[in-house]
């Protein structure tokens, strides 16, 4: 579904990723992981069209993205879950989710649009509650929860997700997890961006490792939970007993 | 039902007030609220601060004047060519101002300002320059004026209607939910697919239009156009107007301009204290209702709803 080749992307003359090459098939749950700075936001930026200053290949069903904006990626079915949610906080959830829809209410898809309201106000049954809430006022977590279903309202093909755990209680990531997983199981294709790891290798495919710009490591998502370099950078813990069971 | 309420209120108006002098003043309200609805798109909803907006005023009043005064057209047929010059020149303005953002916005549509000032001065051949153009005709229709006393009121507070109406439409659809999402993130709304360069120069020359057209009407009730009434300062007033009134609302539009043109009418009995207690009353306003006037209002209001509601579910003793 996704070719990234040899990938450079720039922030003014600052190289943010050097060289930088990745594969993702159409119904697997990607991660990429590493420390700050690592270029992980970047790649996704760039993916998004948000971020134009780059070299290389990247390739979203055999077509090029080369000089696309973020509205052209949208309409091609690649939506981001920004870092930080990004949401806007005077509205209402259910403008919010609204304007996720943005593309397609141009296409007057407004019976579809309105359908994948339910389903993702049947995802979240909280955001119902909430439907005429200011964003803002949402917690951490519905406020994630709100991000998720707003991408969604896209109908994306490709789901590009940053950091969706961040700042959030350990069981609302499992929650969110689970909705990852539940959407792969649905046919999406998510690309993860993630510092906690081992979140994100537990549910991932397979996952690459960023270093400085670079992919250092890539493989499935247990051998990586299980690679010695991995665990002493993100993990800190021997994971090969939840790989056997889950397998 | 609240338009039509609206629409009532404005013919009640206009049929009971008789005096000229308000008659004037109402009708200088619904031109200043044409004014602030267009910045208030532009600034209010969309998040892009213009500090050159006096410049399509004075496009829309000098267009329409220089047609009609040394072109001979009739007002009428001015006004179509007045607003496709305002929309090129919006347009043309917009595409490289709208790469700025915030206090580079800000200074950019400030240049803007001044260079259309500067034109409107030192082209006297056109203008008339510092003594200013004289002359413009009033607008009619078969004979019968429409730029004075009722008429005149009537005339402009149609366009404030439509203008109410066409703004209700925006803020309501999905352009408009577009533009606050543009105010509150544009990387964001970017990453919602919304295409906000096209979009801010959309509601760039619609805001300028709205001025434009106010110009159009303000030239053909005066009569007589200067460049003082299109400088800095008036720039300065109507955003004065929105931020007093209420930014992101419609509304709030209307009571600002209410709000500034009443107040300096009012405050003539200070004599030279006048600027003094203007400022004063601003900032009284900015510092206890920092949201503007109708938002705050409003807060007053559900404040005092919410305290009834709450003593009289209150146990007696």
């Amino acid at each position: 579904m996704l070719r990234i080749r040899n990938l450079k992307c720039y922030y003014g003359k600052i190289r943010a990723i050097n060289g930088v090459s990745l594969s993702v098939r159409t119904g697997e749950i990607i991660a990429l992981i590493g420390a700050n700075g690592a270029g992980k936001s970047t790649l996704l930026l760039t993916i998004s069209g948000l971020l134009q200053d780059w070299e290389g290949e990247i390739l979203f069903q055999r077509e090029s993205l080369r000089g696309l904006k973020a509205p052209a990626m949208v309409e091609r079915g690649i939506s981001l879950v920004p870092e930080g949610r990004l949401l806007f906080p005077p509205m209402s959830v259910l403008d919010n989710l609204k304007l996720g829809a943005y593309r397609r209410s141009l296409r007057r898809e407004h019976a579809a649009v309105e359908q994948d309201l339910e389903e993702v106000l049947n995802l979240f049954p909280i955001l119902r509650e909430r439907a005429r809430q200011q964003a803002g006022t949402l917690s951490g977590g519905e406020q994630q929860m709100l991000a998720i279903g707003r991408a969604l309202m896209a109908r994306p093909r490709l789901l590009l997700l940053d950091e969706p755990s961040m700042g959030l209680a350990p069981f609302l990531v499992r929650l969110i997890l689970d909705v990852l997983v539940q959407l792969k199981g649905q046919g999406m294709t998510l690309l993860l961006v993630e510092q906690n790891a081992r979140a994100a290798l537990q549910i991932a495919d397979r996952g690459y490792v960023l270093e400085n710009g670079k992919v250092v490591l890539e493989g499935n998502g247990c051998d990586l939970l299980a690679d010695q370099d991995v665990k002493r950078a993100y993990l800190g813990k021997d994971y090969r007993e939840f790989c056997e069971g889950r397998s | 039902m609240r338009q039509f309420t609206f629409a009532a209120a404005i013919l009640a108006l206009g049929l009971t007030v008789s005096q000229s002098y308000h008659l004037q003043l109402l009708t200088f309200i619904g031109i200043h609220t044409l004014l602030a609805l267009g910045l208030n798109m532009l600034m209010g909803y969309a998040g892009q601060i213009s500090l050159g907006h006096a410049a399509f005023y004075g496009l829309g009043a000098y267009g329409t004047g220089i047609l009609t005064v040394h072109w001979g057209f009739s007002p009428w047929a001015g006004l179509p060519l007045t607003l496709a010059l305002t929309f090129v020149v919006a347009f043309l303005v917009a595409l490289p101002m709208l790469k700025l953002s915030g206090y580079y916005l800000g200074m950019g549509t400030l240049g803007f300002g001044m260079i259309a000032f500067v034109v409107f001065r030192e082209w006297s051949s056109l203008t008339g320059g510092d003594s200013g153009l004289v002359g413009i005709p009033a607008l009619d229709v078969g004979g019968v004026s429409l730029s004075s006393g009722k008429a005149g009121y009537f005339l402009v507070w149609a366009c404030v209607l439509l203008a109410f109406f066409a703004c209700e439409r925006v803020v309501d659809s999905r352009v408009g939910r577009a533009l606050r999402a543009i105010h509150d993130s544009e990387r964001a709304a970017a990453a919602m697919g919304i295409d906000t360069s096209r979009l801010k120069v959309w509601v760039f020359v619609f805001s300028a239009l709205l001025a434009s057209l106010a110009g159009f009407l303000y030239a053909h009730l005066v009569t007589f156009i200067s460049p003082n009434s299109f400088d800095f300062l008036v720039s300065v007033r109507i955003v004065t107007m929105v931020v007093i009134g209420g930014m992101a609302s419609i509304w709030g539009s209307l009571l600002g301009a209410a709000v500034l043109t009443i107040l300096p009418e009012w405050l003539h009995v200070f004599t030279d204290y006048e600027m003094v207690v203007y400022g004063l009353i601003l900032m009284t306003i900015m510092i206890f209702l920092p949201q503007g006037l109708t938002r705050g209002i409003l807060d007053i209001h559900e404040r005092s709803k919410r305290k009834d509601t709450a003593a009289s579910s209150a146990p007696r003793s």
